[in-house]
């Protein structure tokens, strides 16, 4: 018996008892037979077999709260309770989405305010909060250089990008009806001679995220805007990475005209288990006519905020309403409660980062693909354990499971073979950072074999990824009847 | 790990067999082994022209998706169906039963710049 095995909630309860006591309802008109269904298998429970069940799933969880989770190119930093506490305020959480615009005019000078902020931030001039996450971001960035090169009447067909890229990038850049052009990088930059053979006068934009996947900056970036500008195209900044340098250095300084920024990142809101992301767009000035409506408006002497349509030149709609407000609001919060400090937040990002590097690198069985001063995150390939004893990335990964902490990004970027993506944020302590070194010092000195069956002290086991992928079973019913099947 | 005598090969880890101004193409033991175990394949549509380098295919292992690059200019004249439903035949048999695609080449002389296996077996080593 395994006491991690949660029954559903259609298995505690049962159709003939009921935890609540509703209050005899007499229609003034009979409902249609039609309407009515006894199908449903609502399930019955207590109000206790209720808290326990969601209680006990709970713990089936790993959070931030919990401990260290340093997933590269996510930025799992703490998300500090008092952006929880000012979101679940009753005046900004029971607000309603079509409620008149005088009565929310705190929330619209929140919006407003972060857009300021957003935009100090990154060098730029205008900026949308719209984007629910980092790649409708990106698809809003794409259609707004779109916008642009149209109304100059320049047909550009190509999207270039290094071939260290996020996986979004060149998605998002297909969806915008772009042709992807992939440029090889040269240890672990973008090559700048395979740059200029790349970007030509069909070339509408150049995606680059800086710091790179790799965690490495792109220290020839003036030069690379230099390039990109020459063709008229338009440089994009993917700002998965921003918390490697925020404060420090500005994309707008650096050339970029258009920058995303992922607010459940960098800006410490809660992040990933389907909850809602966001990704606003800061853009320069020229592109600003193009961000999508509505746009929140400051005007007056009142100083009264709105939201605007009137904005011919829009690439239009692209979210209910103004974007994920809950989100929008502990941001806002972050950065109130940071000040100047997001300084030194990054500061701190960034020497983790290259204290886990080293601390890890000293065992000798993690290998560094490109030995530099890192930012924020960091690459090691397990190439060496996978020649001495055929345990890969993948085994590594699940074995730290057992050990109670969050794995990191594996198998991103493709250029580095059998790679761990580690990024520990600011948010770990240094004791925190050396049991992390420790772990995955022990990890490869066990054998392989417990490797390979790793984890066992999980709720669920090892997972068949390949028949996941191939075969997947989406709902209970399908889990039922396949489970029925095999008996 | 095989490198099939009697095929050519590109850099980017396709095989290519030539049968009289037409071309069956597929991807190396190599390619299968780095990729891990493939889950999907979107497989080109018939009549479909494509010049040397343009993607005819993407493959999506566990890992990652890939693209496949033709190795020629061509057209597509038929796919391996039997891959839409058991992917897994690129990583079994990439050289028999896990064949992407027949096209017809558009320049006779093209396969000329591929590698014989000897050379594409030093590439592989780089």
């Amino acid at each position: 018996m395994n006491k991690w095995i949660v029954p559903l909630i259609n298995e505690v309860g049962s159709l003939n008892k009921s935890g609540v006591r509703l209050p005899d309802v007499k229609l003034p008109f009979d409902l249609p037979t039609d309407l009515k269904r006894k199908d449903l298998n609502l399930p019955g429970a207590t109000e206790p077999e209720v808290v326990r069940h969601y209680t006990k799933l709970s713990k089936l969880n790993y959070a931030i709260d919990e401990g260290i989770y340093p997933l590269g190119s996510c930025t799992m930093k703490y998300n500090p309770k008092l952006g929880e506490q000012i979101a679940n305020l009753p005046d900004v959480k029971n607000l309603h989405p079509s409620q008149d615009e005088s009565t929310i005019q705190g929330l619209l000078e929140i919006g407003w305010s972060l857009e300021r902020m957003l935009c100090e931030i990154t060098g730029m001039d205008a900026c949308t909060l719209q984007p629910a996450a980092g790649a409708q971001g990106e698809l809003v960035g794409l259609l707004i250089a779109r916008a642009y090169f149209e109304a100059l009447k320049r047909g550009r067909t190509q999207v270039c990008l290094p071939d260290s890229a996020h996986g979004t990038n060149p998605a998002s850049a297909t969806m915008a009806g772009y042709e992807v052009i992939e440029i090889p990088s040269k240890k672990g930059r973008v090559d700048i001679d395979g740059l200029k053979k790349a970007v030509t006068e069909n070339t509408a934009v150049f995606m680059l995220t800086n710091p790179n996947t790799l965690g490495l900056f792109e220290k020839d970036i003036k030069e690379i805007a230099r390039v990109v500008h020459s063709k008229g195209a338009l440089l994009y900044y993917d700002g998965a990475n921003l918390n490697g340098l925020m404060g420090w250095a500005r994309p707008g300084d650096m050339g970029f005209d258009i920058a995303h920024l992922n607010l459940h990142k960098t800006f410490a809101s809660p992040h990933g288990g389907g909850g809602p992301g966001s990704g606003p767009i800061c853009v320069k000035e020229r592109l600003s006519d193009f961000l999508p409506i509505p746009r929140i408006k400051k005007s007056g002497t009142e100083e009264r905020y709105s939201l605007e349509y009137d904005y011919p030149k829009s690439i239009g709609k692209i979210h209910s309403y103004y974007g994920n407000w809950g989100v929008i609001v502990r941001a806002y919060c972050y950065l109130l409660l940071m000040g100047n400090e997001i300084k030194k937040a990054a500061g701190q990002a960034v020497l983790n980062a290259n204290y886990l590097k080293k601390k890890i690198t000293q065992s000798g069985w993690y290998v560094e693909p490109y030995k530099d001063v890192c930012k924020h995150e960091f690459v090691l390939s397990c190439k060496k354990l996978l020649e001495k004893k055929g345990v890969r990335a993948l085994n590594v990964a699940k074995r730290l499971l057992d050990y109670g902490v969050h794995p990191p990004t594996i198998y991103f970027p493709l250029i580095v073979p059998e790679c761990l993506m580690i990024e520990p944020t600011e948010t770990e302590s240094k004791r925190e950072l050396d049991n992390y070194a420790k772990i995955l010092r022990d990890i490869a000195e066990e054998d392989a074999e417990t490797l390979k069956n790793a984890p066992v002290s999980t709720p669920v086991k090892r997972v068949d990824e390949v028949q996941a992928a191939r075969k997947p079973l989406l709902t209970w019913k399908e889990l039922v009847s396949i489970s029925a099947e095999r008996k | 790990m095989e490198i099939r005598e009697g095929l050519l090969y590109s850099k980017n880890h396709e095989w290519v067999k030539v049968l009289d101004g037409k071309a069956k193409i597929g991807i190396t033991d190599y390619a299968q082994s780095k990729l891990g175990d493939i889950v999907f394949v979107e497989l080109p549509e018939i009549g479909k022209e494509l010049k040397k380098g343009e993607v005819i295919c993407i493959l999506e292992s566990v890992k990652a998706a890939s693209d496949v690059y033709s190795a020629v200019d061509c057209s597509v004249e038929e796919v391996n169906d039997r891959l839409s439903n058991e992917p897994e035949l690129l990583n079994k048999s990439p050289y028999d039963d896990g064949w992407i695609c027949i096209v017809s080449m558009k320049n006779k002389d093209q396969p000329k710049e591929l590698l014989s296996p000897e050379s594409y077996k030093k590439e592989t080593e780089k």
